[in-house]
């Protein structure tokens, strides 16, 4: 089946995220569409599979012009897609996650959809329990089981997004092949990523695309340069790092056990120090988050030391640890980091000393508008903080902390920020670091910790496997770790 | 006074259970639909209200039924209506008609009120009845009653054996992913807010018609509606574990009536309000089961970690009895872009 | 829960509200018709039971004063976003409390002190049984819905067994509640209207001290900050679970302020019907007037003007007085639906618009 998209636009008010995007995937090839996070890759593959309504052009399938209003419709024309965040349903059994959708009525002719999982997990070489309840599978395994249910609706067309996020080297190599695989079946494969490394590696055409448009396209061979070009422009000069030498200990956790996310985290010992810039790698929900919340005390440990600078800290909250300069900035920013409905000005009064009854608005809108001009934030002081794009959400978080912090703990600090503004991220805290203050960070990108983390820790299923400095690493290591390949010391 | 006849006794409970076995297992339908319908306790005074006042005046109790279920089943879809096409707060729409169903019920059925009406007779069913102990707690009852013993299976199946109440859970739990998968999540949630509503509506049906029957002001039912939605959270979602609680709260509410006779020193008020006590208490033991239970498990079991490895299997296991899951997108209206 | 903020011009509200009133007038005479009533001399004796003379209207403001103090502590629980579904049962321990003090003025040489001590027994009272469910909320995890209606069939219950038991009136124990005080504890009022301008002076009071606190203190801040996210309030260094606390304290304490009026300023003494429903009407109230302070007022004073004006219904046409209250949450409802109408045809709008501006773009790029 051939897809035929041209000249796509999707306007969100003034924004406009597709602008003029053409694109053509002929059958039994695997198609990549690159670019960087913002680009408008998944725009375009949400109007390609009827999540979002496109504002004006023109869809052909096999010639035919179609407009594509909702997800059924794309499975009636044998398109499906993977999601970035699994589209499924953690409470029930994999089989159950196999069947909805494709059963209706009475009677559930469960065995035989049970022996059809069996078989085409057999034929991709998977392994995977039908009973399993999915919140208990990895990432990886909830991506083969949508891949599975994708393929028993005979789709013919499979649409991934970003599917390397959060699996392991294994895992990819086994998604990898099974693609190939299907490939060759005559079905055609769309990869969307922002991940060079893997477009290469799988794909037989690529599209680039770059703010809103296509920047270029090629066919394999394809020319590492010459992409880069086209998802960049000018590359942007990525912040250059100095390896710090590390001070006296802050923040030590010793045999730390503590609930939460998919492992837990069990006997965890770190202990870390002034002026060094600690990235923690691992895949999603392999303990360094559950780590991150431990240690700012937002987690209480079930068992284990925490003491900073040598005095305990053991479940006394987040206050303690804030009191002592310390600060947490989670991943999902707006969910957990800022308060929507609330000014940028509102929020640095509520960051103020709460020592007085009435609020002096002046001290805070002052304070709002020197830190828009230093952070450049695109912003009003009475904008709703709600309403600021990613980047500027993280410049306001990062503008709210107080001004030589003792410890910094960062969750994803860069996701889903365009390269700019994360280089610009850690140029700040680069400079923080150069004064003293730790800062430790989770990040799923390897390369982003090797370019800026002093030493790096490695998470595998709760508990940690690697800590090394990381000019003394090399990716093939790391990666190995992080895919539980590692010794645990 | 002080013997009991233990079956008279559970066939009391078997029938007394029956409204709010009914109204449970209809909540908790819409609810594992990801519908939370506050409204229980004035739909059930207005369908109550509505049965009797059409069975007097039609000499009819199928229609008499047949309309409460109607009117339970229009309150729960407009609860869902309110919440899936116009975004309002599922609280805030069923408290609102929590209140205003209830002031309906006493305005319509004020000139109804302490009239002598039909009401549904309990029969035998012939054989089963003759079953040693279980014949007569199970097998001499009225229809609905009978209804809401085969109501506790009927619900099973569907929700847990049946396609379709597989997509029913799977909008419960994740409604953008059924959208995905081509289920109108939407449909679905008016479909099963109406489904749930139609059985409340038998619960109001139920108790004017059968287990108190009549109308008045206070009609007795007052206050059930708030025992069903605990008994939902009770039931951990499930319809036999919530059937399950609906026959311990009856069993309890008779223990009272004997007690209220053994105890004659005991105020009546103390035993008027102690389901609700009751209910808190029990609310707060299944809150902190469930938190044990998330102690001991950090973040459930995985591939490489099984279960139970702390050796607190059978502590785990009693936990688990307690504690339930609710839908994942309970109460949270999904909306394609 | 989220607060929806409205941002409606004055016009637009205006307009809101003759639709939804139209739309209640008619479902109201639809219910009329079913009961077999007249609508228009319905109508009528209600307008004419609120508005018709001077007593009367004094009466609605008498209703108006409770429904008020239970509106402004409704709005730092909404603000959190709390349920203060138990402002019912807050209302009736604030009443028995209030009680209980004046009790012990009744035959006393200094009656004075204990009518004085009575209010803020009332507020301590009522602050302390929103607190018990603020608590199990907190601490226990127990919806505050489920908590406060629990707490509410308590609180009728204890007012039940003091007025059957410990506090019956000597010789007769019945539903007209306990024994009449003497009229040095009533609270004063202005001879030949039964009214009190200290309930009202305090009424007034409460709705000032409200709108700034919560729009001028770091508390209101704080408050509407967990209300929005609490999970982010806890990293600016705030404790949702206190001000949570605080904020049932201080609705609970207004709650029960409003049970004092009602024992000292209505019906002096303490009867099963203490609250008279107004802390679940206070919550269509606020509901109503769209947590937005300076329409509860109005808003307060129409749903008084409704309930005071169906009493004479049974009397005049033999239909329940529960009338006020079909009107009352159709009218609730009616403004959810419009409210929502106005927002799905905003996105409508929207999308066309978009449409309209795409096809006028150059076709090609």
């Amino acid at each position: 089946m051939q897809i035929e998209l041209k000249n796509i636009h999707k306007h969100y008010g003034p924004v406009r995220a597709n602008d003029g995007v053409s694109l053509t995937i002929r059958p039994g090839t695997i198609h990549g569409v690159l670019g960087e996070n913002g680009a408008g890759k998944s725009t375009l593959m949400k109007i390609l599979t009827g999540f979002t309504r496109k504002t004006s052009g023109t869809t052909l399938i096999d010639g035919h012009a179609l407009d594509i209003d909702s997800p059924a419709m794309a499975a009636q024309y044998k398109i499906g897609m993977l999601h970035q965040e699994p589209h499924d349903f953690p409470a029930l059994s994999a089989l159950d996650n196999f069947m909805i959708g494709r059963v209706s009525g009475i009677s559930s002719h469960r065995k035989s959809h049970r022996s059809e999982l069996i078989s085409i997990s057999t034929q991709l070489g998977f392994t995977l329990d039908p009973d399993a309840q999915v919140d208990r599978l990895t990432v990886g395994e909830r991506q083969q089981l949508e891949i599975m249910r994708l393929l028993a609706l005979n789709i013919r067309v499979l649409i991934l997004d970003e599917p390397t996020t959060g699996i392991s080297r294994t895992q990819k190599e086994i998604l990898f092949a099974s693609l190939k695989q299907l490939a060759s079946d005559g079905k055609s494969v769309l990869l969307v990523s922002h991940k060079l490394e893997d477009v290469m590696a799988l794909c037989d055409e690529v599209t680039v695309m770059r703010q809103g448009k296509v920047s270029g396209r090629m066919t394999a061979p394809f020319d590492v340069n010459q992409l880069l070009q086209m998802m960049f422009g000018t590359l942007p000069s990525p912040p250059v790092h100095q390896p710090a030498i590390p001070g006296k200990p802050i923040l030590a956790l010793k045999d730390i056990t503590a609930p939460g996310g998919r492992a837990g985290l069990n006997n965890c010992n770190i202990t870390i120090r002034e002026g060094e810039i600690v990235g923690l790698a691992g895949l999603e929900g392999s303990g360094q988050g559950v780590f991150l919340r431990v240690a700012a005390g937002l987690t209480n440990p079930t068992r284990g030391q925490i003491t900073f600078h040598d005095e305990p800290l053991n479940g006394s909250g987040y206050h303690d640890f804030k009191k002592r300069g310390g600060a947490f900035i989670p991943a999902s920013r707006i969910e957990e980091g800022l308060i929507p409905g609330l000014t940028i000005s509102e929020h640095f009064s509520l960051n103020e000393k709460q020592d007085r009854f009435f609020m002096t608005g002046k001290t805070a809108l002052n304070q709002a508008l020197k830190s828009i001009s230093r952070f450049n934030i695109k912003g009003r002081p009475g904008m709703d903080a709600a309403a600021l794009s990613g980047g500027n959400q993280q410049r306001l978080l990062l503008s709210l902390l107080p001004a030589s912090p003792t410890v910094l703990l960062l969750e994803n600090p860069t996701r889903g920020l365009d390269l700019g503004s994360g280089h610009w991220v850690w140029r700040h805290l680069q400079a923080q670091a150069a004064s003293g203050s730790a800062i430790v960070f989770s990040s799923s990108e390897l390369d982003e910790i090797m370019m800026v983390a002093d030493r790096t820790i490695v998470f595998y299923n709760g508990a940690v496997v690697m800590d090394t400095p990381t000019h003394q690493a090399d990716a093939d290591t790391l990666g190995r770790a992080v895919a539980g390949g590692a010794v645990p010391q | 006074m002080f013997e009991i006849d233990t079956s008279i006794m559970l066939a009391g409970v078997i029938a007394g259970a029956a409204p709010v076995l009914l109204a449970t297992l209809g909540e908790t339908i819409t609810e594992r639909a990801g519908i939370i319908n506050l409204s229980l306790d004035g739909t059930i005074l207005l369908s109550a209200m509505t049965a009797f006042v059409v069975a007097y005046n039609t000499h009819s109790l199928v229609l008499g039924f047949s309309a409460a279920a109607l009117v339970g089943g229009l309150i729960g879809l407009i609860v869902a209506f309110f919440s899936v096409y116009l975004g309002q707060s599922q609280v805030a729409v069923g408290f609102v008609l929590t209140l205003m169903t209830r002031d309906l019920a006493y305005f319509l059925g004020s000139p109804y009120a302490r009239l002598h009406g039909p009401q549904a007779l309990p029969f035998s069913i012939p054989i089963l009845k003759d079953i040693p102990f279980i014949g007569s707690i199970f097998f001499s009852h009225s229809l609905p009653v009978y209804l809401s013993l085969a109501g506790i299976f009927i619900c099973w199946w569907y929700l847990f054996r049946t396609p379709m109440g597989l997509n029913l859970r799977s909008v419960g739990e994740n409604p953008a992913a059924a959208y995905a998968r081509g289920i109108n999540p939407g449909l679905h949630q008016l479909l099963y807010a109406l489904c749930g509503g139609l059985l409340v509506g038998l619960a109001g049906a139920t108790f004017s018609l059968a287990v108190k029957p009549g109308w008045g002001r206070p009609q007795g039912a007052e206050g059930t509606g708030w025992i069903a939605l605990a008994l939902v959270i009770f039931g951990g979602w499930h319809p036999v574990r919530a059937a399950f609680g609906a026959y311990l709260f009856a069993f309890l509410q008779i223990i009272g009536i004997y007690l209220q006779g053994w105890l004659p020193s005991v105020p009546t008020q103390v035993f008027q309000v102690a389901p609700f006590p009751l209910m808190i208490f029990t609310l707060l033991i299944i809150s902190y089961a469930q938190k044990a239970s998330d102690k001991i498990v950090p973040g459930g079991e995985t591939l490489t970690r099984p279960a139970g490895h702390h050796g607190h299997r059978w502590l785990q296991r009693l936990l688990g009895l307690l504690t339930g899951d609710a839908p994942a997108a309970l109460g949270q209206p999904f909306r394609p872009e | 829960m989220t607060i929806p903020g409205s941002h409606l011009s004055i016009w637009g509200r205006f307009r809101q509200m003759t639709v939804s009133l139209i739309a209640v007038f008619m479902f109201t005479t639809l219910v009329l018709y079913l009961a077999g009533a007249p609508p228009w001399p319905a109508y009528y004796h209600i307008t004419r039971g609120a508005l018709g003379s001077w007593i009367k209207f004094s009466h609605v403001i008498k209703a108006w004063i409770p429904l008020m103090l239970c509106s402004c502590g409704l709005l730092y629980t909404f603000r959190i976003g709390l349920w203060n579904i138990g402002v019912e049962g807050q209302v009736m321990i604030g009443a028995v409390l209030a009680t209980a003090v004046l009790r012990t003025g009744v035959d006393d040489s200094a009656p004075m002190v204990s009518f004085f001590l009575a209010f803020p027994a009332a507020i301590l009272g009522g602050s302390a049984w929103a607190i018990i469910a603020g608590w199990l909320k907190t601490r226990g995890e127990v919806h505050e819905i489920f908590a406060g209606l629990g707490m509410n069939f308590v609180a009728q219950g204890v007012i039940l067994w003091l007025i059957f038991g410990p506090w019956k009136r000597p010789g007769v124990a019945s539903m007209s509640g306990t024994a009449l005080f003497p009229d040095y504890l009533w609270l004063s009022y202005v001879p030949g209207f039964r009214l009190s301008p200290v309930g009202l002076v305090m009424a007034i009071m409460a709705l000032v001290a409200t709108a700034l606190m919560l729009r001028y203190t770091r508390i209101g801040l704080n408050l509407k900050a967990i209300g929005a996210n609490a999970r982010a309030a806890v990293l600016f260094g705030l404790r949702p679970g206190r001000y949570m606390l605080l904020a049932m304290a201080f609705g609970g304490g207004f709650a029960g302020l409003a049970g004092a009026v009602q024992v000292t300023g209505v019906y002096h003494r303490l009867i099963p019907a203490i609250s008279s429903n107004y802390g679940y009407l206070a919550l269509l109230v606020v509901m109503l007037a769209n947590y937005n302070i300076w329409l509860v007022p109005p808003v307060a004073l129409f749903f008084a003007g409704l309930n005071v004006g169906s009493i004479q219904l049974p009397i005049v046409l033999q239909v329940d007085s529960s009338l006020a209250g079909v009107i009352q949450g159709a009218l609730v409802l009616t403004v959810l639906a419009v409210h929502g109408f106005r927002e799905w045809r905003k996105i409508h709008r929207r999308r066309s618009t978009e449409n309209m501006a795409a096809k006028e773009a150059p076709a090609d790029v």
